[in-house]
């Protein structure tokens, strides 16, 4: 599958409460979380992003809590995929046990908002349409491969 | 070749003789934890993927703490879905009205982790029993539902940092400190899908409560859990409240490690870790003049008895600064009794203090004691993201129990030594 979007850029660090505040956890509805997703660091994002674009962060993105909520506002305001420098760790299973692409791109820090790339989730290469550019990422072990295919941990779960 | 604490716990629960770091592996869980922000998303998966009932039903323990005493319609809701839940399955640890506290005070203090266990925890800070030489873990909502269909979790087997503490504890330098010190040196991803294995001479003479505070920041430096050997320390706390028997695990003198990082404590002063990131931190000398409108003394991280006697030790006889905010909140039914009996509340009463109920509260921003905008808090919890106590243009800085007290009475953030 492949993915064309704009992208919106973030540093470091990206923690939990910057993508979803926890003064919203008082519900799990994806529309309502996605009202609030990125709020504390941007507060325009929410109405700005489109269907299909791409966070880009970069080192430690998703650090912090364990709030499932946030990969669900990130999935429910539209983001196609996240690419960053490194994910951390809670984030990272999340991500892949609720069906959110992540890819991690060591030249992350070479995009910026309002660049377009094109993902190729089959063979992890990111294009970066406007210089023509193509960047590798690290490819996605083959369990949480199994893990996307399937439809997700439940999906897993459900079958055994 | 030998293994470390971590890798024989996580061997022994995928029923292997051995595992090495980069295995994935699927683990039997020892408990499956839930809160009320966690535990409704674990819920409606649970009822989605056709299960009717948990895999034990004194394995899958749910706590609200997060919003509770309820902050608000929408969190009432969040805590009616739980009781529910807990009603219909039966489930044995359940903690609710009377009983409730804040969830990582509540189990080891219940008996219900125990050395040698695997558990994992739809919250991030379930690391904190790796104090008592469990594997524990935090994993998503996702997970929580399908651990509490199978009794299972997937688990890749980490890599493990081992720190070793030396040296002689400065005055007023607890676990808290040496935690901030550590995350200081290596950064909030410093120990990035890694286990962080806490030893040495001064870790065999920390009690239970620094131990727990310890394990309980290794997801600051974005460790995959904390961990500290049992030992006569460990056996003495949880001997008297086990609810079931367990198998301690040791590290091999010939296991493997990532990294071995040596500290020197005698030079560490109380830590500070400054704005938006637990990284940030300074030693208490060098703090500088930071006014502060609240301190907040509570958490899973600083909120056990032994906390609150450090904070009541620097607040006898003392008072908050006038326009200080200082919030105690004692994270358990028996903490807050222990605090009553002990006389520690007529403490922080003369001194002007609001105590709180059991709850996370503040800590993360949820209620009792959220900042305005520009407003600082000086706080034993664990993070000090952007907005985490309220306002996004407000402040957090992290310290311990006795720093935080200090705080409240000077009107900016120093140490005892000051007072
Ligand atoms: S006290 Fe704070 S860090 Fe601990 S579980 Fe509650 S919200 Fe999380």
């Amino acid at each position: 599958m492949k993915i064309t979007g704009n992208v919106y850029k973030f540093g470091d660090d990206v923690d939990t409460d910057l993508i979803i505040p926890a003064r919203y956890l008082n519900t799990s509805e994806p529309a309502e979380l996605a009202k609030h997703c990125m709020e504390d660091a941007d507060p325009t994002f929410a109405s700005r992003v489109s269907d299909g674009d791409i966070i880009v962060g970069g080192k430690n993105f998703g650090c912090g809590s364990s709030r499932e909520h946030a990969p669900i506002a990130i999935k429910a305001a539209g983001v196609a995929c996240v690419v960053a420098r490194s994910f951390a760790r809670i984030f990272y299973r999340n991500a892949f046990n609720m069906g959110l692409a992540i890819l991690e791109c060591e030249a992350a820090d070479r995009f910026r908002t309002g660049d377009t790339l094109s993902v190729d989730f089959d063979t992890g290469a990111i294009v970066h349409l406007d210089t023509g550019e193509t960047f590798s990422t690290r490819p996605i072990p083959p369990f949480m491969q199994e893990l996307v295919k399937s439809g997700g941990l439940m999906a897993q779960v459900k079958k055994r | 070749m030998g293994m470390t604490i971590t890798e024989k716990i996580l061997a022994a629960h995928a029923g292997l003789d051995a595992v090495s770091p980069g295995d994935l592996i699927n683990a039997r869980v020892d408990v499956a934890l839930g809160n009320d922000i966690t535990a409704p998303i674990a819920i409606q998966k649970f009822r989605e993927s056709g299960a009717e009932r948990v895999y034990d039903k004194d394995r899958v323990i749910l706590v609200p703490d997060h919003f509770v005493p309820n902050k608000d319609i929408a969190s009432a809701m969040q805590a009616r879905t739980l009781r529910e839940f807990a009603r219909e399955q039966e489930l044995t640890y359940f903690f609710d009205a009377g009983e409730m506290g804040v969830e990582h005070s509540l189990l080891p203090e219940k008996g219900l982790v125990l050395p040698g266990d695997l558990v994992i925890g739809a919250d991030s800070h379930t690391c904190t029993y790796g104090g008592l030489g469990a594997f524990s873990t935090g994993v998503g909502s996702t997970d929580l539902a399908a651990a509490m269909v199978t009794g299972e979790v997937w688990l890749k087997v980490p890599e493990t940092i081992r720190f070793v503490y030396t040296g002689d504890l400065q005055p007023w330098v607890e676990g808290k400190d040496l935690i901030l010190y550590t995350i200081g040196d290596i950064g909030v991803d410093g120990a990035l899908y890694r286990s962080m294995e806490f030893t040495g001479p001064v870790i065999d003479a920390l009690g239970m409560a620094g131990r727990l505070t310890m394990a309980n920041m290794a997801i600051e430096a974005g460790g995959k859990n904390g961990i500290i050997a049992p030992d006569a320390v460990t056996e003495s706390f949880v001997s008297a409240r086990a609810v079931r028997p367990y198998t301690p695990c040791f590290s091999d003198p010939d296991a493997v490690y990532a990294r071995v990082i040596e500290y020197d404590v005698s030079r560490i002063e109380p830590q500070v870790a400054f704005p938006h990131l637990p990284e940030n931190t300074r030693s208490i000398s060098e703090v500088g003049q930071v006014v502060i409108d609240q301190a907040v003394i509570g958490s899973c991280t600083n909120g056990r008895i032994e906390d609150m006697r450090s904070a009541a030790a620097v607040l006898k006889g003392r008072k908050a600064a006038k326009g200080v905010r200082l919030i105690v909140i004692p994270t358990t039914p028996k903490v807050y009794r222990s605090a009553v009996e002990e006389g520690l509340f007529q403490i922080f009463l003369d001194a002007g203090a609001i105590i709180g109920p059991p709850t996370c509260g503040p800590c993360l921003g949820g209620h009792m004691g959220i900042l305005a905008k520009g407003e600082r808090a000086v706080a034993t919890t664990n993070r000090n993201f952007v907005g985490r106590m309220g306002h996004p243009e407000s402040e957090v800085y992290l310290a311990n129990p006795a720093v935080a007290a200090a705080s409240a009475v000077l009107g900016r953030i120093g140490g005892p030594g000051e007072l």
